[in-house]
């Protein structure tokens, strides 16, 4: 299996400052990626180098298969809702579909006007006059019915109050189903992507910390607990990812595919928050002790 | 694409339009009045126009229409056509759907383009309707009101012509270049405002005068020529300078670029000698009363150097001024698809 979205030591430079680097990626078809980091970690630049909106200015990105050359045949293939899910204020929604209509070659009439018709959205209605929520549903709406290969969200979900994210995440949940799409979506609350995704990709500081299925992930990673122990005795195969220590008592953050057996240790499981939240305090703590730890918004 | 172009351009195309097509109309109503005049009337057409307010009235608006097109497409077409998308990131909607930016930007470009030339052929209908009155100026009919302005005068021929078109197109090249810079709407409408009117000041100034080669007259002072003369100094001063000579050039609607008074040399002289203090018609005196310094300015060598253009190089001008002014908006709107095409977020 090829992979949809991939970057090799990927990098992008505003003026002197880098927004990303040396950045590597792999994201396999068929999935539905939360891409999840702090504020200002590097997914908004690195979504809109997959669609061409930015050009690199160090290392590769393919997206399936080609680079983004802004070509229409690449174009049509590959669908994105912005950040703040931009639609035309003046336009009503009627509009913005015969907009997608004329614009898009593969565009699926009946699945917008189903989907229009099911939000409850009035299509007389001018965009700005719709809720967060509803333009939300609109951008989303471009995206899916242009029947892209590859759906990317930035940050879809962030002006959204809780029950319009949750219903929001529900319908793309619902869409990616019927359409057999892959979707990358980024976010910064690992609520969102509890919810919607499968794959997890942790990028902090421009490195992605880890990747992988979600499911595999909280399999593999566990709490240790137990009197204090020099981490380099750990077995090998048992990766740190964080740790603590008291006087008496040493508390680590492992992840192995291994079966933990030493009887010292008292085992307990993670919580996806938990595991994002170990991953982006480590690397604030490896790179720049002094530095405060990145904060991850929790919602509930 | 066009379809969507047309529905963002077609408020603000529908006000300038909409608003032009009444001075189109106010000068399709007045304008075969002013022919008939002129057939029945003589040396007297300047005469008889002068006391129609209503025509005097309709040929500033007409003027001032053709000038006043170039800034207002600049500003509110050209201006929000890249900005406002970038600044309500609807950029981002659009460049997602299966179209490539270039093709998004020539089919805005395009669209308002052509509503640019619309809006600027303006120029045309006040060329027509003036066409009786750069007649009578050609016949050498004349007066003091702006009716016997000649067209060529840079005054004037800014608002005739195709030069309003080309004007128009660059100013909206202008408008979005500046949004492309800018990214806010309104700063970049302000900015083009400024750089429109700059540009439309600047043109006939330092522009015009050096697009065509003139033509060249030298001739002597005499009493029948002379069209002014220029006292420096107090009225009454112990020492008075003549300087400022003007002749006229047998050319009805000429446009004169320099008339200037060189000495025997050929070196340009800025005060006549010393001695026609003495003998120049003093002012308000006919210059019939001073012959003689004439005769004795033309025997010691001095003439008179002038450059015009004859009227009958107005649509040569025009084209040559026009052909400017496209070029520069073609340079702009070269660097707008090669800014589309760099990173935008």
């Amino acid at each position: 299996m090829t992979a949809v979205l991939r970057a090799q030591g990927l990098g992008k430079k505003y003026g002197r400052r880098w927004a990303l680097s040396d950045c590597d990626l792999e994201v396999p078809p068929g999935r539905v990626v939360g891409l999840v980091g702090p504020n200002g970690a590097g997914k908004s630049t690195f979504l809109n180098l997959a669609v061409g909106m930015l050009a690199p200015s160090a290392g590769e990105i393919e997206v399936l298969g080609t680079r983004p050359t802004g070509r229409r045949a690449q174009r049509a293939k590959v669908g994105f809702v912005g950040q703040d899910t931009p639609t035309y204020a003046a336009l009503s929604v009627a509009d913005h579909l015969r907009l997608g209509a004329h614009l898009n070659p593969g565009w699926d009439a009946a699945l917008a006007d189903d989907r229009v018709d099911r939000l409850g959205l009035d299509p007389r209605q001018r965009a700005g006059r719709l809720s967060g929520g509803q333009r939300a549903q609109l951008a989303l709406t471009l995206g899916i019915a242009k029947r892209p290969e590859l759906l990317l969200l930035d940050e879809p979900v962030a002006s959204l109050d809780p029950l319009a994210r949750r219903e929001f995440l529900q319908d793309l949940m619902g869409a990616v189903a019927d359409q057999q799409l892959s979707v990358v979506l980024s976010s910064h609350l690992v609520s969102d992507v509890e919810r919607a995704c499968d794959y997890l990709v942790v990028l902090v500081d421009s490195r992605v910390q880890v990747a992988g299925d979600i499911e595999n992930l909280l399999a593999t990673h566990h709490r240790l607990t137990g009197p204090r122990r020099d981490p380099a005795k750990l077995p090998a195969e048992q990766l740190v990812v964080s740790e603590s220590h008291t006087d008496r008592q040493s508390t680590f953050l492992v992840r192995t595919d291994a079966p933990i057996l030493d009887p010292a240790w008292e085992v307990s499981q993670l919580g996806l928050e938990d595991l994002v939240l170990a991953y982006m305090g480590r690397s604030a703590e490896q790179r720049n002790p002094s530095r405060s730890r990145p904060t991850l918004e929790a919602l509930r | 694409m066009i379809w969507l172009t047309w529905r963002q351009l077609r408020g603000s195309a529908a006000v300038v339009l909409g608003a032009l097509a009444l001075a189109v109309l106010a000068l399709a109503v007045t304008g075969p009045q002013l022919a008939d005049i002129l057939r029945v009337s003589g040396t007297d057409f300047f005469d008889r126009l002068g006391t129609d307010g209503t025509k005097k009235a309709v040929f500033y608006l007409g003027t001032a229409a053709a000038y006043a097109v170039p800034a207002v497409v600049g500003a509110f077409w050209g201006a929000p056509l890249v900005a406002r998308e970038v600044e309500a990131g609807t950029h981002r909607l659009v460049w997602n759907q299966s179209i490539t930016r270039t093709r998004w930007l020539a089919t805005k470009l395009g669209l308002a383009g052509l509503g640019a030339v619309v809006a600027g052929s303006i120029g045309l209908v006040v060329t027509w309707w003036c066409h009786p009155l750069d007649e009578a100026v050609g016949r050498g009919y004349t007066d003091n009101g702006p009716f016997s302005v000649p067209r060529l005068w840079p005054e004037l021929f800014g608002s005739r012509g195709i030069v309003p078109i080309g004007m128009t197109v660059l100013a909206l090249a202008v408008g979005v270049t500046v949004g492309l810079l800018v990214r806010r709407t309104v700063a970049a409408m302000a900015v083009t405002l400024a750089v429109v009117v700059a540009v439309q000041i600047a043109t006939p100034v330092l522009v015009q005068s050096h697009l065509l080669a003139p033509e060249r007259l030298t001739t002597t002072i005499t009493a029948t020529n002379l069209r002014g003369i220029q006292m420096a100094g107090e009225p009454g001063a112990a020492d008075p300078r003549i300087g400022r000579v003007e002749v006229a050039v047998d050319q009805p609607g000429a446009w004169v670029t320099q008339n200037r008074t060189v000495d025997p040399d050929g070196k340009v002289v800025e005060f006549l000698p010393a001695w026609a203090e003495d003998c120049a018609p003093a002012p308000g005196t006919s210059p019939d009363t001073a012959v003689a310094c004439f005769t004795r300015l033309a025997e010691e060598g001095y003439r008179q150097q002038v450059e015009y253009l004859p009227a009958s190089r107005f649509w040569a001008l025009q084209w040559m001024e026009t052909g400017v002014l496209l070029g520069l908006a073609l340079g702009l709107v070269g660097f707008c698809f090669w800014r589309i095409r760099r990173d935008l977020t």
